[in-house]
């Protein structure tokens, strides 16, 4: 079978065309093993997918390991070491898609297109198969085409694309209105409500000073927005205090632009519709510890943004405001570099991300050494989220006491908080911290909620009864997903979902997470098909409980959470499907048998199970 | 009803004897031969436990039994039953070695059709002459695929190694005696 697929994989790859193909790829990235990520990536788009020849060239070109190169390429879940078809399909998985109706138009697709999900069809022009969230469950269900983004789907727009690819019509004439991304800002606070024009912020913090500048972020008690809410002062500081490491080190700003939690969406319409402001915060850390270089690791499930982001760089370039002598200052200066992600939730982890960004697969690392003090190429660096570095632009303009008089005592400032699920108006909505969930949900028109997911599966999952809770770091935190789950819907199935996502994105490094993971998985279909027990019921809470004390970072930490909390909450949801409360197989035990039945002819009692043929003497 | 109570209340003194059961099923005996290999403790283990279905017995059926031992994976129709009468009897079941564990050497057949296994040794063998599959009543059906013992019946606890050392075994068993929550460190638990 592997031998069949390799042959069909050299014969749909013309192997001497590689070196043109390959060579301008490897100029433009220098032939640098740090670029492989961005080596792989812009290869396959050119050949489609990453033939074996085609691995060997690039490890020979950057003299790294084979093995090393093949690791990186089968890592990512967006790329693709057989051909994956002409046009390829993915339908976005989050549970908000599901919801509205995208396992029912997969299935459709596959059918008008006459194919098997997941398989490619057998002329090569087609692909339709899942992926993690894409990030636009506030217009879903969702889906990308070649990695192009369209919403809002409808039988009638299934029907229309499955013509579309059997035409073999090109993307770029698809109808405009499929590939609508709206913002759906739905209520705007101190950030969003301001029209902010390129490079002013720069300017106010240039001329407040970089040390001034760090002063007015700690008092602005500016916690990171990206969910663990570390003090981005604190940050700042250690990394401008750092000594870089070698003679040419330099400190790096990162902005983690890698939005994978499901339900999240608020840099998306960051980077869409704010993304001068960003530039401007990552220009301003850069300027506040002393570093000349920042790179944005923007998901590959975002890869539509970059034509937009790099017309901005351009034009920030033009204005004075990137590159050399920024806004007339001889010897400041500040590059941005854009990286793309390749589908791997687990790079949204500070230090995998950084791992991804030197050109390797995303394992997290193990701390400390912190990446303020040891982070990109092992230089002091400071990694924030894009809606921090937004902030941060917004201190540099308003100071930062202004900041710390919204929100609460420790939660400063406002949250950009991504609603979807069941609510009359999903989008993006802009709250200073200490908002109830209740406030929230009588907001975005949520009427019968019975439940809230705040934060992503990775977070927390409320029940009615604690809506009256607050989002703020003191009670709920949250990195901005809020999912809205009616009275209608089963939550057994939502946390079906999540174990599924956990399994998918376990990066596979330690086997806690990639065993755990997967038994978890495995024991929500058995209770799905009707054959789980109160045993699986106490499995799922031993591997909870065997992910938080032994996991090697907090995407396996967190992988049962969404499982425990809805086994808390919800309990009737799972034990309405339970069979028996002590143990039943996962699978049929007759039917084991109806092989070695059909060969021996044989149609007695004892051919079969069941209570006649119980073992004499063997009470049942 | 009165003798229930006086065992009961006998048990939560915890000075009854107790009752072990051990069986072999898909296995291939080692780790029975192990269990022997406790040696002389067999004598201190007769003082606290009496003997229920066992090779060591040659009782054919398990009784009411405080300890079930099962040896081996799930290969065949009687593995199944077996299991099953045990797991009703035993108030705590354990695996122990690697095929009840994990389906062991047995479970290697896994990857193969088993039509096609059981065609081409009865009937296109280069040596088979006139074969047949047998098809006698009297013979447990093989299972399309050897399972370990947790995919049928749930299991209170699992002794790994194949075999476990019999100093293992005696671990594991006095600790269960004595009413602590049995746990074997390192030492015994690799294998190289």
């Amino acid at each position: 079978m592997r031998l069949r697929e390799a042959m069909v994989t050299e014969e749909c790859f013309d192997a001497r065309r590689l070196d043109d193909l390959l060579l301008p790829v490897l100029e433009r990235h220098a032939r640098e093993p740090g670029q492989l990520v961005q080596i792989l990536r812009e290869a396959q788009e050119r050949i489609g997918y990453l033939p074996a020849p085609l691995l060997t060239a690039i490890a020979r070109a950057l003299k790294l390991p084979r093995a090393q190169v093949e690791g990186v390429a089968g890592f990512y879940s967006f790329f693709h070491l057989t051909p994956p078809g002409r046009y390829r399909v993915l339908f976005s998985d989050n549970i908000t898609d599901r919801m509205l109706g995208s396992a029912e138009m997969l299935d459709r697709l596959c059918n008008r297109l006459w194919i098997e999900r997941g398989k490619v069809s057998e002329d090569g022009l087609v692909s339709v198969d899942t992926t993690s969230c894409t990030g636009l469950c506030d217009q879903g269900p969702a889906l990308l085409v070649n990695g192009r983004a369209l919403t809002r789907m409808s039988a009638e727009r299934i029907d229309r694309i499955a013509e579309l690819i059997r035409a073999q019509l090109p993307l770029a004439d698809w109808p405009p209105e499929y590939f609508r991304v709206d913002d759906n800002i739905r209520r705007r606070d101190s950030l969003l409500s301001v029209d902010w024009p390129a490079g002013e912020a720069l300017q106010a913090a240039i001329a407040r000073g970089a040390e001034a500048m760090l002063a007015e972020m700690k008092r602005s008690n500016l916690r990171g927005r990206g969910g663990a809410g570390f003090t981005t002062a604190i940050k700042w500081e250690s990394a401008r205090r750092a000594p870089c490491h070698g003679e040419s080190g330099v400190r790096y700003v990162v902005c983690n632009a890698d939005e994978g939690e499901p339900g999240t969406f608020k840099d998306r319409v960051l980077l869409s519709s704010y993304a001068d402001l960003l530039f401007d915060g990552m220009t301003i850390a850069g300027f506040t510890i002393g570093a000349a270089r920042g790179l944005l690791y923007l998901r590959g499930e975002y890869a539509w943004l970059l034509p937009a982001l790099r017309e901005k760089l351009e034009r920030r370039r033009r204005d004075g405001l990137l590159g050399t002598a920024l806004c007339g200052q001889p010897g400041l200066d500040f590059e941005i570099d854009i990286h793309l992600g390749a589908g791997a939730y687990v790079c949204g982890e500070e230090t995998a991300l950084l791992e991804s960004l030197e050109g390797r697969r995303g394992i997290p690392r193990i701390r400390p050494p912190f990446p303020v003090s040891a982070g990109y190429r092992g230089q002091p660096t400071v990694v924030n989220n894009v809606e921090t570095l937004c902030k941060a632009a917004l201190i540099a303009c308003r100071g930062g006491a202004w900041f710390a008089g919204l929100g609460t005592k420790q939660s400063t400032g406002s949250k950009l908080l991504s609603i979807s699920g069941d609510v009359e108006t999903p989008g993006i909505y802009e709250y200073p911290f200490g908002v109830s969930v209740e406030q929230v949900l009588r907001d975005c028109g949520a009427g019968n909620a019975q439940a809230v997911q705040v934060g992503g599966p990775s977070g927390i999952c409320l029940a009615m009864h604690e809506f009256s809770r607050s989002i703020a770091f003191e009670d709920v935190p949250t990195a901005g997903a809020f999912m809205v789950f009616g009275a209608h819907r089963d939550m057994f199935e939502v946390a079906r979902n999540f174990a599924h996502f956990f399994r998918h994105e376990s990066c596979g490094f330690c086997t806690p997470c990639r065993v755990g993971t997967s038994l978890v998985a495995d024991c929500m279909d058995k209770i799905a098909r009707g054959l789980g027990t109160q045993y699986e019921i106490n499995q799922v809470f031993k591997i909870h409980r065997l992910l938080h004390a032994a996991s090697h970072c907090g995407l396996g930490q967190a992988a049962c959470n969404p499982l425990f909390d809805t086994l808390q909450k919800f309990r009737p949801a799972y034990e309405r499907r339970l069979c028996s409360l002590d143990f039943e197989p996962a699978f049929d035990l007759d039917q084991a048998l109806a092989a070695a039945r059909q060969m021996t002819g044989r149609d007695d009692p004892a051919a079969h199970f069941g209570l006649a043929a119980r073992l004499p003497g063997v009470a049942s | 009803m009165a003798t229930e109570m006086r065992v009961e209340s006998a048990a939560v003194a915890g000075n009854r004897k107790l009752r072990l059961a051990t069986a072999s099923l898909a296995g291939c005996f080692g780790c029975h031969m192990s269990f022997l290999d406790i040696d002389e403790r067999l004598f201190a283990l007769v003082e606290r436990v009496d003997f229920d279905r066992s090779p060591l017995t040659d009782i054919k059926h398990c009784g009411p039994c405080d300890i079930g031992l099962i040896e081996g994976g799930i290969c065949n129709a009687e593995n199944v039953h077996v299991l099953r009468e045990f797991r009703s009897h035993c108030k705590v079941l354990i695996a122990i070695g690697a095929c009840a564990i994990n389906g062991g050497l047995p479970a290697q057949r896994n990857h193969l059709d088993l039509g096609q296994c059981l065609q081409e040794v009865y009937l296109t063998a280069p040596d088979v002459v006139s074969g047949q599959i047998p098809n006698d009543p009297e013979l447990p059906l093989p299972l399309d695929k050897v399972h370990p013992i947790h995919e049928i019946v749930r299991v209170d606890y699992v002794i790994p190694g194949c075999p476990p050392s019999g100093d293992a075994i005696w671990k594991f068993l006095t600790d269960l005696l004595d009413g602590r929550t049995p746990r074997l460190g390192h030492p015994m638990l690799h294998f190289d």
